[in-house]
């Protein structure tokens, strides 16, 4: 496979050792978010999801949506997140998540272009869908940005191939109808759509939305490469800090390792 | 004729479909749906019945004669005020309740500013048997009670919205998360030209009923003639667009009257949110400012993206009014008229009589889109 991304090629590479993928979110320009990097970097994390925080954040439930309004009630701007990024020398690869209307605002070229001068790799635009992405992935790859891309579980089986041939980095497989939070258990949709995802593409397959704690994490790698948690993540960050975020992780880190490869 | 936006959904360069992965096939299944079922003559009837009969369509034309002569105008009012539920949103949520009905959902969930949109939601949902719950931004459930009431009265849910500006912008966050997570089962009853594709094109359909009506009606009172002015309040824009659509082959000036405060078109640059490319009130980092409107149906920083495109073609001009103006248009109409406008209205005749001395001798039509009654309680705060 030449001319890999970096985030791309470091999970491949991972996923094919029999390393099972972790990938924590944590929203920039909040109170201890680049100790929480540092921390989740140390305990295990295989890259690192930044939140770029937005007015009206449509996929976030009420702890996202609790730590974006934080972060821009203290002044954070997405051209400040990205300066600060590049004080964070940690060795993973750094992705940003952010809403369309932050890449729109500043201009496709200027905000690929400004990622790639802060380090980092890819960007997830939970808002941007297939039919609506053209403009953008042309910018982005144009500055060696992967744009990671969502799939759902209401995709039905046609679609799939055609966000896949799209795809960059990793694909994200939304878990559950619903926007991002903790439940209870994970939901069966999970699982379903790994599954779906599996037998049409070799690129690893990350779960994200309502992954909640470590046992649900390990739930989902035993059909998926990998996890990306958000809501429980910041939830203790914003209730005990940038340290419980490393022990976080460190747990999930753990709880994954121990499910055994899937055969075949 | 407005154009048909096809399958992406573009009004020149605005509109589109900017949602969540987990909503496109919704959308793209509700494009078809409504596509199909406005082809289908029963469809056609069985809404023509419920407009006629339960909405009290066709709504009348009413000459202003004691306005227009003290403003030297001639001055027509296209009454969607007087429609079952108070305004025109009940053109378009009949219409989307029964596509709901035909697409076997049972529940619907709407977003409402004002309370109009939510109690016309409410009322649909009652008629055909469906499960109802409405978002309203926590601010506008304290300055709109009564219409809370009414909607708690008609079996709705009703549900605060506590985030951001606590308005109708995140009455439309809330709703949009609702639907994301229940997308199987629930119907959105968008209640504006906004949101993604079809929507603006959806709601617009729907609406034209107000435009078409009232075409036909002005050629009957004007012997023939269009007027020289057709104009309307613009928050999202749905009763703007409902009226444009019957003139704007014609010659008239076609004016839609923006909050101040709320001034998309105005004062706002394209941008993305609530699923669409449209003008938008947003700072210098792309993050969606709040809207500050005396009015709570258009207190809202976006605008339809057909709005945004017919200005950026020159048919159409989107001026802005303040608060204060609008007070005076409140009482202006009332005293004059003895009608009493929805603040959103209000907008409009605060336009007409600051512009009159530039429009002497012309015929001007205002869609009257909203009774004022829901608005008396917080006028009489403000009146003392």
């Amino acid at each position: 496979m030449a001319n890999l991304g970096s985030l791309e090629a470091e999970l491949r590479a991972k996923r094919d050792a029999g390393k099972k993928l972790l990938v924590p979110y944590i929203t920039g320009g909040l109170e201890g978010w680049l100790e929480a990097i540092r921390a989740a970097a140390a305990n295990g994390a295989d890259a690192i999801e930044i939140g770029i925080p937005f007015s009206d954040p449509v996929m976030d439930g009420p702890i996202i949506q609790l730590a974006s309004q934080k972060a821009l009630d203290a002044g954070a701007t997405p051209m400040s997140i990205l300066n600060d990024l590049r004080r964070v020398d940690v060795s993973i690869p750094l992705a940003v998540m952010c809403y369309y209307n932050t890449i729109h605002n500043a201009g496709h070229e200027r905000f690929a272009n400004a990622l790639a001068e802060a380090g980092v790799c890819a960007a997830i635009v939970p808002d941007l869908p297939l039919e609506e992405s053209g403009p953008w992935c042309k910018a982005a790859d144009a500055a060696g940005i992967e744009t990671v891309m969502l799939a759902a579980p209401t995709a039905p089986d046609e679609r799939l191939p055609r966000i896949l041939d799209r795809v960059r980095g990793f694909v994200y497989a939304v878990g559950l109808l619903g926007v991002t939070g903790e439940r209870d258990e994970l939901a069966s949709t999970a699982l379903l759509l790994a599954r779906r995802l599996k037998q049409l593409t070799s690129i690893p397959i990350l779960i994200g939305v309502g992954v909640s704690n470590a046992e649900q994490a390990a739930e989902a790698v035993t059909v998926a490469d990998g996890v990306v948690q958000g809501a429980s993540v910041m939830r203790r960050l914003l209730e005990d800090g940038p340290d419980a975020v490393g022990e976080y992780v460190a747990e999930v880190r753990a709880a994954i390792d121990r499910v055994p490869v899937a055969k075949g | 004729m407005l154009q048909d936006p096809g399958v992406s959904g573009r009004f020149g360069e605005f509109g589109g479909r900017f949602v969540p992965e987990t909503l496109v096939p919704a959308c793209q299944e509700l494009e078809v749906a409504f596509r199909d079922a406005w082809a289908d003559p029963s469809f056609r009837s069985e809404l023509d019945n419920l407009l006629r009969e339960y909405a009290g369509r066709p709504s009348i034309i009413t000459e202003c004669h004691n306005l227009g002569k003290q403003l030297g105008i001639r001055l027509l009012l296209k009454r969607e005020d007087l429609n079952h539920t108070g305004s025109h949103k009940i053109n378009s949520v009949l219409g989307q309740v029964l596509l709901a009905k035909r697409m076997g959902k049972k529940r619907i969930v709407a977003e409402t500013g004002a309370g109009q949109h939510g109690v016309a939601a409410a009322t649909a949902a009652a008629l055909l048997g469906l499960q109802c719950k409405v978002y309203m931004g926590e601010v506008d459930v304290q300055r709109q009670a009564l219409n809370v009431f009414r909607m708690k009265l008609l079996g709705a849910e009703v549900v605060p919205a506590m985030s951001g500006s606590r308005t109708l912008k995140d009455a439309v966050n809330e709703a949009m998360r609702d639907w994301v997570a229940t997308v199987e089962t629930t119907y959105y009853a968008l209640g504006s030209v906004m949101g993604p594709h079809p929507y603006p094109f959806m709601v617009r359909t729907f609406q034209s009923v107000i435009g078409d009506e009232a075409f036909a009606q002005c050629r009957d009172v004007l012997d023939g003639k269009d007027p020289d002015v057709v104009t309307a309040c613009v928050g999202g824009g749905s009763n703007a667009i409902g009226i444009f659509s019957g003139f704007v082959d014609t010659k008239a000036r076609l004016v839609g009257v923006e909050p101040a405060g709320g001034a998309a078109v105005g004062r706002g640059v394209p941008g993305v949110v609530h699923g669409m490319r449209s003008y938008l009130m947003q700072d210098e980092h792309g993050q969606v400012q709040e809207a500050h409107s005396i009015s709570a149906g258009l207190d809202y920083p976006g605008v339809g993206p057909e709005h945004s495109y017919l200005a950026s073609i020159g048919r159409a001009e989107y001026p802005s009014v303040t608060d204060a103006e609008v007070i005076e248009g409140f009482q202006l109409l009332a005293k004059t008229e003895g009608i009493i406008p929805a603040l959103e209205c209000a907008h409009v005749v605060a336009w007409i009589s600051r512009e009159a001395k530039n429009m002497q001798g012309q015929t001007v039509l205002m869609n009257l889109s909203g009774r004022g009654d829901k608005d008396v309680a917080q006028m009489m705060e403000i009146l003392g």
